[in-house]
């Protein structure tokens, strides 16, 4: 079973993001599980999404206390919230930033970490380019494939296509693919390094 | 047909297939997706015909269907929590007058204070009001169940209440499997009503009964509900040969042919159990799983029969009866032929407090050697509840209960002024 | 020979109005083949304003209707006499569900009625002041807001009869109730703001809202055949006297309606679409004295001495229906 986490703020589209996650692991043909961590709605308020996947039926239904993945949508989370709480050793992090993980105070805490695993993204940047909106969750998920290697992007494509209409699906579409050659990209410069 | 769908849109999609003639719909959280997604799929010409009212209450809510069902149409509604409880004079009063509406509870806790998070106890408040009670393990037992609640009801002439776990399924994107408009066309047929209101053959629905009669009322409702537990079955031996899965019926058992302790629950959390269940059998514990999936009428027969090698038992509940203790221990309790001692209550999960497989593996260790008391509260922070306690000895006016533990607890908005 | 016409009012029904009129002018309840929808054998009191207006009402609408009705009854006086176990008075398909949901409860057969393809069946609701100005309040505001095909019948007898007459928000003021007893400074009721439901229903816009009286049962008759001309939410309050209740003897109920009437206490009016259209006159105004003086719930305000400053204030309240819907001279204030 793979897990992920995903941070972020109410508005930013974190639930859509473990959706539609869910949505690629099961268009390759697995199970997946996709929930928030509930509470009342509020723009601007810290949320927390889940995502696991799984060749197998999945039965479990804690929140993932021990993400192999992090994909945290906003960085002023990183020294408010917990985001890394139960991080297994070694495991995935991709920050939607355009700083580095030592100019985000995190460089110390990711000591220890293989480099092509720890990636950063200017997905806000690639949202307000391609759909004009500070939603990076899309964005964030083509990045996601790339440093995982665990969906391919022609699956996160296809779920942000079956989420979204139009002008915004094609937007949408066309940042994920950006930010992916972007990370995909920067783990090649990390593993030459 | 597969599909990667939000629990609540399965189920509603799975409701729209029974072709429901009559859908009322209150919002509350968590079951809002579900009587949206409906009322699109009214509105937009999908489920015809069918009269997607939007009520102004739930007590309005079941009191449409009521109406509805008594008027020969087939009526579906769903609530949660406050709203079953504000709704609890027409619930008592469908079953008392045999009307087969279908209702989703999506199990939520019940204030105060006020918690929109998952737990049984609005199931648990309604468990004698002779309604049907069916739980669901996932968001693909929760769309099935609808499904065969529509069939069980009708041919009892019985209301039924399908229990799912909210958010943690509502909310909870997962693959279903959707069965096809044939497929439950050909498992569900139209309504034929055991009672209606028809001007060609009028009858008076309602009348009062005296001491006379009152008493035999009464226990044709409970051997209506003991029929139940025959058709239940049958329905769900039905349902597989139809839709080629097991869903449904009394309870699933888990890894028990050699348990000598059995873990019982209803609902979602059964999925963690089974996690939990899967690492222990691995170092060797003799440990399984008893999934109750009709809670009414509680099965006592199979229990019986399923817990009879049992040395202990262990109910994980999402309830509790305060003042006493658990609610489905007592239910089981009765059914164990076993000392009564073997049977611990463990009360988890209230208000949305999350279930761990850590959690778990530690309760079942304890179980396993003996360590477990009669009662317990899973993951009590007891440090918290004694200083409550403490405050509640030593001052007149502690103040509001959940105030003074949240100050404890030491929440942000506590600490502004 | 010549003619000279006359003009019969109605003292009750069996008067020589019904046989000197037109056939098409007599009541439903001259007609032979009437439904008997409330038949005979209920268990009401001697004298039941409330039996009298069902039994009319119901049976004007199937005569209507052609006998495709249904009604949802509200717990109470009505529902209980109507349905003593074993049996039932109903000659119409009739479902009694609980004390505040008789609204929601004919909401609902009515959409049943329609998925089935079934509009021509038509549904009728009923229920007591209590059922329906309190504890109903909320469904019944629902079935108005959402226009739904339901005509509600509230049968007014100012009290939460069938539990022993308590109090409820269509008291009159200064009414003696069990719990608003005739002792201490302002016996009986208190005087409120009242809770105009007609006025309430007339602002929920709905296509006709009427009151009417036993007093004047063909009066009765033509709302609810009106009524049921409309499609949608409809409203007809109808003033019934309760001699138990009210303290008044049993053959007095359709005299004690017209003195309501007649002294302005209850107005009778006509409105569609949130507008009044049409007023019932009252023909020979009368000092409300003479409506109070025969009823012994308001004994008090007469004895040991009258109290003349409290039936002044109730007087004022006639005036002012008076005023307000032109009951007098036909011009509303």
């Amino acid at each position: 079973m793979f897990q992920v986490r995903i941070h972020g703020r109410g508005g930013q589209g974190v639930v859509t993001a473990a959706e539609m996650l869910s949505v690629a692991a099961f268009l390759e043909g697995r199970h997946a599980q996709a929930f928030p961590s509930f509470g009342s709605e509020r723009t601007g308020a810290p949320v927390v999404a889940f995502c696991r996947m799984d060749e197998r039926e999945i039965r479990l239904r804690e929140p993932v206390m021990q993400p192999d993945a992090l994909i945290i949508q906003d960085p002023t989370l990183l020294h408010q919230v917990d985001v890394f709480g139960g991080l297994v050793p070694d495991g995935y992090i991709l920050i939607n930033t355009s700083r580095t993980f030592d100019a985000l105070g995190v460089g110390e805490f990711v000591r220890g970490f293989h480099a092509e695993r720890l990636c950063t993204v200017p997905a806000t940047e690639l949202a307000m380019k391609h759909i004009g909106r500070p939603v990076p969750n899309a964005a964030l998920l083509g990045g996601f494939a790339a440093v995982s290697g665990r969906l391919s992007i022609r699956s996160v494509l296809e779920a942000i296509r079956e989420r979204f209409e139009g002008r915004v699906a094609e937007g949408n579409a066309a940042a994920a693919q950006e930010a992916h050659d972007y990370v995909a990209r920067e783990m090649q410069e990390a593993s030459h390094a | 047909m597969l599909r990667q769908v939000e629990g609540s849109r399965a189920v509603a999609e799975a409701v729209a297939l029974c072709r429901p003639q009559v859908i009322c719909a209150y919002p509350i959280s968590p079951q809002t997706h579900i009587v949206e997604a409906l009322g699109e799929i009214v509105k937009s010409g999908q489920l015809s015909p069918c009269e997607f009212i939007n009520v102004e209450s739930e007590f309005a809510a079941t009191s449409v269907a009521i109406g509805a069902s008594a008027a020969g149409a087939r009526a579906y509604t769903a609530t949660a929590s406050q709203g079953l409880l504000y709704m609890a004079e027409a619930v008592f009063n469908a079953a008392g007058l045999g009307l087969p509406i279908v209702m989703t509870v999506a199990n939520r806790a019940i204030g105060a204070p006020i918690n929109i998070w998952n737990d049984h106890t609005d199931a648990m408040s309604q468990r004698d009001c002779g309604w049907i009670q069916l739980f669901a393990e996932t968001n693909q037992e929760a769309l099935d169940l609808h499904v065969q609640a529509f069939r069980l009801g009708e041919e009892l002439s019985l209301p039924v209440m399908v229990c799912m776990d909210g958010f943690i399924l509502t909310h909870a994107v997962e693959r279903v499997d959707l069965p096809t408009q044939e497929q439950v066309d050909a498992f569900l047929p139209a309504f034929e009503p055991r009672q209606v209101l028809d001007p060609a053959e009028p009858v008076s629905i309602g009348a009062m009964v005296g001491p006379e009669a009152f008493m035999e009322v009464r226990y044709l409702a409970h051997a209506r509900q003991m029929r139940a537990l025959d058709l239940i079955p049958v329905w769900a031996g039905e349902f597989k040969r139809a839709f080629g899965r097991e869903t449904g019926g009394l309870m699933h058992t888990y890894r028990m042919e050699d348990a000598d302790t059995v873990v019982v629950a209803l609902g979602s959390v059964l999925g963690t159990i089974k996690d939990t269940v899967d690492a222990m059998r691995d170092e060797g514990a003799r440990i399984g799983v008893l999934g109750i999936t009709c809670f009414r009428p509680w099965p006592t027969d199979v229990v019986r029969a399923a817990l009879s090698r049992a040395k202990r038992v262990v109910v994980i509940e999402k309830s509790l009866a305060v003042g006493l203790g658990g609610i489905v221990s007592q239910n089981v309790r009765g059914s164990f032929t076993g000392r009564a001692d073997a049977v611990h209550t463990v009360v988890a999960g209230l208000g949305g407090r999350a279930i761990t497989r850590a959690s778990l593996a530690k309760l079942f260790r304890d179980a396993l050697e003996e360590r477990l008391p009669a009662l317990t509260f899973l993951d009590l922070d007891h440090d918290l509840v004694e200083r409550a306690l403490a405050r509640e000895r030593e001052l007149r006016r502690p103040g509001p209960v959940a105030e003074g533990i949240l100050r404890d607890i030491g929440t942000v908005a506590s600490r502004i002024g | 020979m010549s003619y000279e016409p006359i003009k019969f009012y109605q003292t009750g029904t069996f008067t020589v109005g019904n046989r000197l009129l037109a056939p098409e002018q007599r009541g439903v309840q001259a007609d032979a083949a009437r439904n008997n929808s409330l038949n005979s054998g209920h268990r009401a009191c001697q004298g039941c304003g409330e039996a009298l207006g069902a039994r009319y009402a119901i049976d004007a609408a199937m005569a209507v209707t052609g006998g495709k009705l249904v009604a949802a009854n509200a717990t109470g006086c009505l529902e209980v006499f109507s349905t003593p176990y074993p049996e039932t008075s109903w000659q119409l398909p009739w479902i009694h569900s609980l004390f505040g949901n008789a609204a929601a409860v004919a909401t609902g057969i009515a959409a049943a009625m329609k998925a089935r393809g079934r509009s021509d069946v038509r549904v009728v609701a009923q229920g007591g002041d209590g059922g329906t100005t309190d504890i109903g309040f909320g469904c019944l505001s629902g079935m108005f807001e959402r226009n739904d095909d339901v005509l509600y019948i509230c049968y007014d007898n100012g009290a939460y009869m069938n539990t022993g007459v308590q109090r409820s928000s269509a008291t009159p003021p200064t009414a003696r109730t069990a719990t608003t007893m005739a002792v201490g400074e302002a016996p009986g009721n208190a005087f409120g703001q009242g809770k105009d439901l007609p006025a309430i229903a007339i602002a929920h816009g709905i296509p006709y809202v009427a009151t009417a009286t036993v007093a004047e049962l063909h009066d009765l008759e033509a709302k609810v055949r009106r009524a049921m001309s409309f499609r949608g939410a409809r409203y007809l309050h109808v003033f019934v006297p309760c001699p138990l209740g009210w303290g008044h003897a049993s053959d007095q109920t359709i005299r004690i309606a017209r003195l309501a009437k007649e002294t302005g206490t209850f107005p009778v009016f006509e409105a569609t679409h949130g507008e009044v259209t049409g007023v019932s006159r009252i023909r020979r105004q009368l000092p409300v004295e003479e409506y109070l003086r025969p009823q012994k719930r308001f004994a008090h305000l007469f004895s040991p001495q009258p109290k003349l400053d409290v039936i002044a204030m109730l007087q004022a309240i006639a005036d002012r229906n008076i005023r307000r819907y032109g009951l007098l001279d036909g011009e509303a204030a």
